[in-house]
């Protein structure tokens, strides 16, 4: 019995066989591709493949520069670094280390996480750790932030780098407008200099309007607290519906549709820095850090004044970017390892030579600050960064007592949502889809729901 | 298969157990997909269904407990799923009926006598192949950035040059870039149809002094419709899932004006760790969308016909 | 000659301007991706330029700095997950489709619509249960896990692409088939597979695209080593100074191939989308 019966005529296969041929051949090519590379990137043998999810800012692209000194000196330690955006890396680690995933061997938190998670047993103790490198001085950490970064005494994250806010301005821009910035300005004082170097192609005044907690809430936070608000009472009770609040909401919503730079709504602490850089803004209010990253025109021309108060003394915000190493990793003592080689002594200097003395991390070593070339390429902040942090009380941000720890974040596990719930409300007020009243009559809600939770 | 012999009651016997083997063999290749979508959906659906009758906070060990019907009275109340419910038909209900038009105008120019039509055709499937992410963020940071991007500057002129597009007016730039993508898939539906035509009953409609118009309202578009349903149809599927274009573009906001339910999901499973809540709304989701989909599809069945072949 | 519905072929003032129309819509449409293309050949400083810079010299710089970090594997890992799910879609979808087409069981059209209906299941709904079955089972940040998601995904659309390729098939073949005795095996590799291969090839293209280009569940399964090509896009946006040519020429690389094949294989894409309808 022949086949010949069963095979279609040429004319139904139709024309796109030559097509056809070729797409097949591709997929044929492209698995071959796909196997020969899978196969090929496991790695040298015998080393240990760490990874880290580290969030996307300059201090983090730098250490991704650096990392290939770290694995010459350490050849069985492999490093991933995984960067994404500060939103999405919280939410990731955040999911990571609750449903105990154990996808990441240390990553990037912050002095919200750190007391939190310690106390879940989320993160691990550092302390027998840093008690075995007789090198790492961990007195030398600052103190502030130390103590920001510890629970029951102990360390639970090193510090990469540590910052608190102050106002950066263009010296030549406020003196071409004949304005002088004080070293402990007024908000009143910054919002009448912003005004008065507003001009169509450079903006009075950047202030960070993306939504996040740790985004467009952070100034905003430190500009409540200055003005006497506070998010709970003492008996936890929501306040966001005081005077205060909405001054300070109001306050900072106007000065930014008077002065501040367009596309506010989208402008997280990238957006400023470019900006800023870039000659777009004059003014700038936002981490200490940001001025290790400033160039050209932006780094020559650079004044550096305190967080602007109102009714509070030293509104700095406190914060540091710290690796914590997750209770689940299995390779501890080699996330360990390349933890203590980032926040080492040695790595700060590295860091100097390789990429430029004022990309050093700032606000983590005392003893950064006494290196001769540090001083000279960074002493125009270094000293304001130091007293910023200094002065900055997790315990006491506010005017009245509050229940909770935190400057710029109140330091409990519903902030997140909380937190980035709030800040779309007042992104919407920002975009002019609503008012403050009606942006902070909806936090108050949303506030007065957390509250209820910890009221017992 | 061997030859029915024997008396009348053992051929029926044979008869029917020949019948249930032919309906197994028949059942059998469609074994493999159908297990594996059951494992693969229906499974975690089921534990989804389990986990909203629960009160669970990722964030809170421990905290794991029955709460009956809890999260789900809690939904009648809370504004969010009312919010993402509409901004869900807002969107899918713009961008289909907007791209469905400009598909079809296209579409039309493309199916007539206009030069380069393969180019054309080629540039403009373009969108719809970019990745979405891609799309969302190069539109964002490269063409409405309000600092550094084209439009603002082009509009500069015009007095439109601080215009903030994607924050002022989120609803409308998410629907422009979705648009954006999807028109190229309902243009070339369209244009499918629109080639299926025969051009012999266009002329005659013409020799019988029909205009233009006429013919393209008369005997085109009754014959396009098909097509014309089919994307509708088949791109909602898609649409009513969009994801990545507003993490991009607006994360759900300013506020929630962005946020369709695949985001208010996202939200509250990913941002609050409220699994039972966020497990509530999945159930409602897809109790919403299964509904809705019957309907859809029954129409759909109707356009192509589903003939069951022996 | 074709009857055009608009512009007829005798009054060529109506074509050109007709086409004139056309080429500025198709232009507009494909002027974001174009602009894409040079923002990635300038350097940071042009790319975010006002006003914009028109004329430039094009460079590879940005591109290189792209291409300079370690960007093989988020491909190899696209790759992976998409032709692996591609193919577990056909291997799974086609005998399906043949079940529901050529000797379609009983309930042809209740099977269909499950099939469909997964689709329409929003992914954060199963995502978290997803997730916790994958970290018990040790699949997180596995990319053959990952491309086993994306064969849920893409297979109702397989199989319901696939069964109307094989509803194409003139039924006398398969009686002539039947009638010589030819085998189960034979009926499918002689008649079924020679004839839908274009069909096959497209819906391995949708299903390519639909893979390649997915990014929820990439950014929640997987970490370093699974990670795909959308999250190495998102990783340029950087806290480092200007991005914006970096992300437009990252922006290209992640998505060229889905381009290309699309691109290449535009009838199968259409053949694909208008399921068969169109021969």
């Amino acid at each position: 019995m022949s086949d010949r019966k069963f095979r279609p005529s040429d004319r139904q296969r139709g024309t796109s066989r030559p097509v056809s041929t070729l797409i097949v051949g591709l997929l044929v090519a492209l698995v071959g591709g796909a196997c020969a590379g899978a196969g090929g990137g496991g790695g040298s043998a015998g080393a240990t493949t760490i990874t880290l999810a580290a969030v996307d800012n300059p201090s983090m692209a730098d250490l991704k520069k650096l990392v290939g000194d770290f694995q010459s000196s350490h050849s069985n330690i492999q490093v991933n670094i995984v960067t994404l955006p500060e939103d999405q890396l919280r939410q990731q680690v955040t999911q990571d280390v609750a449903a105990n995933s154990g996808r990441y061997d240390l990553f990037t938190i912050g002095t919200y996480e750190v007391p939190l998670w310690a106390k879940k047993g989320w993160i691990e103790n550092l302390s027998p750790y840093i008690a075995k490198d007789s090198s790492y001085a961990p007195d030398d950490l600052i103190p502030g932030i130390k103590g920001a970064l510890s629970y029951n005494g102990n360390l639970y994250a090193v510090p990469f780098y540590g910052e608190s806010s102050m106002l950066m301005y263009r010296k030549d821009m406020l003196s071409a407008a004949g304005v002088t910035m004080p070293d402990h300005p007024t908000w009143d004082q910054v919002a009448a200099a912003a005004k008065a170097v507003n001009t169509s192609s450079v903006s009075g005044i950047c202030l960070r309007g993306l939504p996040g907690w740790g985004e467009q809430l952070a100034p905003l936070d430190t500009v409540v607290n200055t003005f006497g608000g506070r998010w709970f009472d003492q008996n936890w009770n929501a306040q966001l519906n005081t005077p205060q609040w909405h001054d300070a909401v109001t306050f900072y919503v106007n000065l930014l549709k008077n002065a501040g730079e367009p596309g506010a709504g989208n402008a997280g602490f990238t957006e400023c820095l470019n900006a800023y850089n870039s000659g777009k803004v004059a003014m700038w209010y936002d981490a200490t850090v940001a001025a290790s990253f400033f160039t050209g025109d932006a780094a020559k021309n650079s004044g550096y004044a305190f967080a602007p108060t109102k009714v509070k003394d030293w509104s700095g915000w406190l914060w540091a970017w710290s690796l914590g190493m997750p209770s689940s990793s299995k390779k501890k003592d080699a996330a360990w390892t390349f933890a203590d080689w980032a926040t080492s002594k040695d790595y700060a200097k590295l860091v100097g030579t390789k990429l430029g003395w004022s990309r050093v991390s700032p606000g983590t070593r005392t003893s950064t600050y006494s290196i001769p070339e540090y001083q000279q390429a960074a002493g125009a902040f270094a000293q304001v960064t130091l007293d910023s942090i200094s002065h900055a009380d997790v315990t006491h941000p506010t005017v009245d007592p509050v229940p909770y720890i935190g400057v710029q974040y109140v330091d409990i596990d519903e902030f997140q949502q909380l937190g980035d719930q709030v800040s779309q409300e007042f992104a919407k007020v920002i975009a002019g889809g609503q008012t403050v009243d009606q942006a902070l009559a909806k936090a108050q809600t949303l506030a007065t729901a957390v509250g209820k939770v910890y009221q017992h | 298969m061997s030859s029915v012999a024997g008396s009348g009651g053992a051929r029926i016997q044979s008869a029917a157990s020949l019948a249930r083997r032919d309906a197994w063999l028949r059942r059998l290749p469609l074994l493999p997909a159908f297990v594996y979508v059951i494992v693969v959906t229906q499974i975690p659906f089921a534990l989804t269904i389990w986990y909203s009758f629960h009160s669970w906070n990722l964030l809170k060990p421990g905290s794991f407990r029955f709460s009956g019907l809890d999260n789900y009275a809690r939904l009648l109340t809370d504004e969010s799923i009312r919010t993402a419910v509409f901004n869900t038909v807002l969107l899918t209900i713009s961008v289909i009926a907007i791209s469905v038009v400009l598909g079809l105008a296209v579409a039309s120019l493309l199916n007539s006598e206009v030069f380069g039509k393969g180019l054309m055709r080629t540039l403009m499937i373009a969108p719809f192949l970019i990745m979405p992410t891609a799309g969302a963020l190069i539109w964002k940071d490269t063409l409405l950035n309000p600092l550094f991007g084209l439009l603002p500057n082009l509009l500069t002129p015009f007095g439109l040059g601080r215009v903030d597009w994607v924050n002022r007016y989120p609803m409308a730039t998410v629907v422009a870039v979705e648009v954006w993508r999807w028109t190229p898939f309902m243009m070339l539906i369209i244009l499918a149809g629109l080639q299926s035509q025969n051009p012999e009953v266009l002329e005659a409609a013409r020799v019988d002094g029909a205009n233009a118009f006429q013919a393209f309202r008369r005997i085109t578009l009754p014959l396009v419709r098909p097509f014309i349903e089919l994307g509708a149809l088949l791109g909602s599927l898609f649409v009513v899932q969009t994801f990545d274009s507003i993490f991009m573009l607006t994360y759900g906001g300013p506020g929630e004006d962005t946020t369709n339910i695949p985001f208010l999901l996202y939200l509250v499973a990913f941002q609050g760790f409220n699994i039972g809540q966020a497990s509530a709304i999945g159930v409602v989701a897809v109790v919403l969308t299964t509904i809705i989909a019957t309907v859809a599809l029954r129409t759909l069945f109707s356009i192509f016909q589903v003939e069951a072949r022996r | 000659m074709r009857a055009g519905v608009i512009a007829g072929g005798r009054f060529p003032t109506s074509r050109v301007l007709w086409s004139v129309v056309g080429w500025l819509v198709v232009l507009v449409f494909f002027f974001p991706v174009l602009w894409m293309w040079l923002e990635a050949l300038k350097t940071e400083p042009q790319a975010a330029s006002s006003p914009p810079t028109i004329f430039f010299v094009p460079t590879l710089e940005e591109f290189q700095q792209v291409m300079s970090g370690d960007f093989p594997p988020f491909f190899i890992n696209s790759a992976i997950a998409s032709i692996g799910s591609t193919f577990m879609v056909l291997v799974l979808g086609l005998p399906a489709a043949y079940a529901l087409a050529v000797r379609p069981v009983k309930r042809t059209r209740d099977v269909l619509f499950f099939f469909i209906s997964t689709r329409f299941l929003p992914f954060a709904a199963s995502l978290v249960p997803l997730y916790l079955l994958a970290r018990d089972l040790q699949l997180l940040d596995n990319i053959f896990a990952l491309a086993a998601i994306y064969t849920t995904i893409n297979l109702p659309l397989g199989v319901w692409l696939l069964r109307s390729f094989l509803l194409e098939i003139p039924p006398e073949l398969f009686e002539a088939a039947r009638v010589d005795g030819a085998s189960f095996a034979t009926e499918i590799w002689r008649i079924v597979v020679p004839l839908i291969a274009p069909g096959i090839a497209a819906t391995s293209l949708i299903c390519l695209i639909f893979s390649w280009n997915e990014f929820f569940y990439a950014v929640n399964f997987t970490s370093s080593v699974a990670a795909t090509a959308p999250i190495f896009l998102v990783g340029f946006i950087s806290g480092r100074g200007l991005f914006y040519a970096k992300l437009a020429a990252a922006a290209t690389l992640a998505s060229l191939p889905v381009l290309l094949a699309g691109w290449i294989a535009q009838k199968q894409l259409i053949r694909g989308l208008t399921m068969g309808a169109v021969k």
